[in-house]
């Protein structure tokens, strides 16, 4: 297998609604990425494009609409989704290109638009359910949240208010990243006091819909050093998938994350991950997400990440820190482009380029993406 | 009948059918609704449609006209800035002749689907043409007929047809 | 703060740039299968019935023709009793189109008594309120009239707390 690292990265704003195209957001992030590479679309030999249900953008076989946008013309062109899960499969399967030896340069883009989707994307996720046992009951994706959110808080005894000083983390978090949409200075009193969608989750747990594009360049070991001083190397990949029958496992604990982490710590030799790792971004798509994920990912026990939050440990400052970007509660969730957010942000972290979000000594990060109906996890381990 | 790992003769579920009437269907639909922006490009280029200009852009690098008009070269991805206004002369590049539409009614005259290959381009645009089956020719030289100014929308259905 | 590239819309810019709608009109007629009619069948007569595997032991619901576990196929039809435990449950004051309602949708996951630990379904709470719900409560299936009754996980109204 080919050692393999990153040699640049580019997003676009994440927003509620873009006036870009789908092909034209992957082409402005995808441009960035080459700036910061300094290389020519030529210079590219494989395009790996990740984005999440063709529903989002209304747009049918949407991987092979984006194509000319990805700058996958007349190229090695694959389309990988699994949901939220693809914003770090995608750079995953960008990674199995060029760990096979198969191409020298891979970039990877992703792209989502759900702006397209009106009044609201709520109706395209509505065919995620079982049209047979779900569907009938008439359900809104919250719902399914909210019943993890509430298993996860009983089993373990967590309460609201320690919960929400992630949203308050992350979207002070953002405020240092210029693609952010929501990023605030807000308080716990300010998510305790928020709208009740379905409880336990309040309006300011949650991530909003974005359109938005992100794109990442991988290269070969012997390739790299003519691109770059400064790569950061995949040491460790990892992925993951359960049912959909959520309803016949106990959601306090996402097995199946904890499945994909330990492929890629073994990977990567990581032993204690707690220790071995400087910088972690966890997929954040409510505020429990982030805790129920740092469990998954075993950076702590069971029924810990709440405490460590309490105690600080996943500022930017603190000994792990946690969502450095501001995640998807501050910066957007445009499903598979959160790429940028999570994958982009641990490169950037530990290049050195992460500007005022910048993690000092950041040598190993982790960063792990989340998707389908509860059910899958991808995690990707790099290293400077 | 398959052998279980156990050595328990077990019978599959493909085996028998006795009672196809216990078999049902779930019907069901996929109800969304979608609006989509036609982007940079886009934008500029349909609010060229509705004052009767066809517009397209340039790639100085490549040399390629691209019509549509997009925001960067396929080609070089050099960002595209150079819009030019191009003459309303094209060519049946081909065509089909459509006999029913897109739920299977029959169409009486049947329609002309061509892909117009636009003078000055290195692309063109798909639309109707309006000609009679018998006397469409790929090669044929055909030009875009707008609706009334103030009848168009900022859509590709500004133009009502090609005609030669 | 160098500037990413991306030009944000609100939704008063987003209809005045130029656009298409579209609604597409797709229709399913979704195969059941065996084990899903079965279970529906039931259901019109107001029971529950799950699947066994003899090999892993676990009694299914609902109802599959294989095991994935064992990955072979399950052996055996089981009757469950219409009552089971709160696995999880939440308040709505969504609707399924993201509208605000006043009065909150109880809905949760009920592990049902008889299947394997955690086998639970999804459905409604009724007959209690938003505060009453807890976790492990023991719930009992309230039930349409027979006559209403089409074969649909809707022929149960709702689950409301088991009187001992």
């Amino acid at each position: 297998m080919e050692h393999v690292a990153c040699v640049g990265a580019g997003m676009t704003i994440f927003s509620r609604r873009l006036k870009e195209t789908g092909k034209e957001m992957c082409y402005e992030a995808v441009r960035m990425a080459l700036e910061e590479a300094e290389l020519e679309l030529k210079d590219i030999d494989t395009v790996v494009c990740g984005t999440a249900p063709d529903a989002f953008d209304g747009i049918h076989m949407k991987g092979e609409n984006l194509l000319d946008g990805c700058g996958g013309s007349k190229k090695t062109y694959m389309r990988v989704f699994t949901g939220g899960g693809t914003g770090v499969l995608a750079p995953i399967a960008g990674w199995w290109h060029v760990a096979s030896g198969l191409s020298d340069v891979c970039l990877v883009v992703c792209e989502e638009k759900m702006s397209s989707c009106f009044p609201h994307p709520q109706s395209a996720f509505a065919h995620i359910w079982d049209p047979i046992l779900e569907r009938p009951l008439n359900p809104n994706l919250v719902w399914i949240f909210a019943m993890e959110m509430n298993r996860y808080m009983h089993v373990h005894n967590i309460k609201k208010e320690d919960i929400a000083l992630v949203s308050v983390k992350n979207k002070k978090n953002a405020l240092d990243h210029p693609s952010a949409q929501l990023a605030a200075n807000i308080t716990v009193d300010d998510v305790l006091n928020s709208e009740v969608m379905a409880w336990p989750v309040q309006r300011l747990d949650i991530s909003p819909p974005s359109d938005g594009a992100a794109a990442m360049i991988f290269a070969r070991e012997d390739v790299v050093h003519s691109i770059t001083d400064n790569p950061v190397w995949v040491e460790g990949v990892g992925w993951c998938i359960d049912s959909t029958m959520w309803t016949n496992r106990d959601l306090y604990f996402p097995q199946y994350v904890a499945k994909a982490a330990k492929m890629a710590y073994r990977m990567a030799g990581i032993h204690n991950p707690f220790k071995d790792i400087d910088v972690a971004e966890p997929y954040d798509p409510f505020d429990y997400k982030e805790l129920h994920h740092m469990e998954g990912l075993l950076l702590c026990k069971k029924g810990e990440a709440a405490n460590l939050t309490k105690e600080g440990v996943t500022q930017r400052d603190g000994d792990l820190p946690t969502c450095p970007s501001g995640g998807l509660l501050g910066v957007g969730n445009p499903i598979a482009a959160t790429m940028g957010v999570k994958a982009c942000e641990i490169y950037w972290q530990l290049a050195g380029k992460a500007g005022k979000r910048q993690v000092p000594d950041a040598r190993t990060g982790v960063c792990q993406a989340w998707g389908d109906l509860m059910q899958y996890g991808s995690v990707m381990v790099m290293r400077s | 009948m398959v052998q279980t790992p156990q050595g328990v003769m077990n019978m599959t579920f493909l085996s028998r059918i006795e009672r196809p009437e216990d078999f049902r269907h779930w019907f069901g639909d996929m109800e969304a609704e979608y609006v989509y922006t036609s982007g940079v490009a886009g934008d500029t280029f349909f609010n060229g449609l509705k004052k009767g200009k066809i517009l397209a852009t340039r790639c100085p690098h490549c040399d390629r006209v691209f019509l549509p008009p997009r925001i960067y070269c396929e080609n070089c991805f050099s960002e595209l800035t150079e819009w030019i206004e191009i003459p309303n002369e094209g060519v049946v590049e081909t065509y089909t002749v459509m006999h029913v539409d897109i739920e299977e009614n029959p169409l009486d005259p049947p329609e002309i689907r061509a892909f117009i290959a636009m003078e000055g381009t290195d692309g063109g645009l798909l639309h109707k043409l309006n000609v009679s089956p018998d006397s469409v020719e790929i090669g044929m030289p055909v030009k875009a007929i707008f609706k009334k100014e103030k009848e168009r929308e900022g859509k590709i259905t500004d133009i009502l047809y090609f005609e030669p | 703060m160098e500037k990413y590239p991306g030009e944000a819309l609100s939704l008063e810019e987003m209809k005045k740039v130029t656009q298409e709608k579209w609604s597409p009109r797709v229709k399913y007629a979704w195969s059941c299968g065996e084990a899903m009619s079965r279970f529906l069948n039931e259901l019109k007569k107001g029971k529950l019935i799950g699947r066994k595997c003899h090999t892993c032991g676990r009694v299914i619901f609902p109802p599959k023709m294989f095991c994935e576990i064992c990955f072979k196929p399950t052996d055996e039809w089981v009757y469950l009793p219409d009552t089971g435990t709160v696995m999880t449950y939440s308040a709505s004051y969504l609707d399924k189109d993201a509208n605000r309602i006043t009065e909150p949708i109880l809905v949760g996951v009920i592990a049902i008594d008889g299947a394997s630990e955690d086998m639970g379904i999804m459905h409604y709470f009724g007959e209690m309120t938003a505060d009453e719900i807890t976790f492990g409560k023991k719930v009992q299936a309230v039930w349409k009239p027979e006559k209403e009754r089409t074969g649909s996980v809707t022929d149960i109204k709702w689950f409301k707390p088991l009187k001992e």
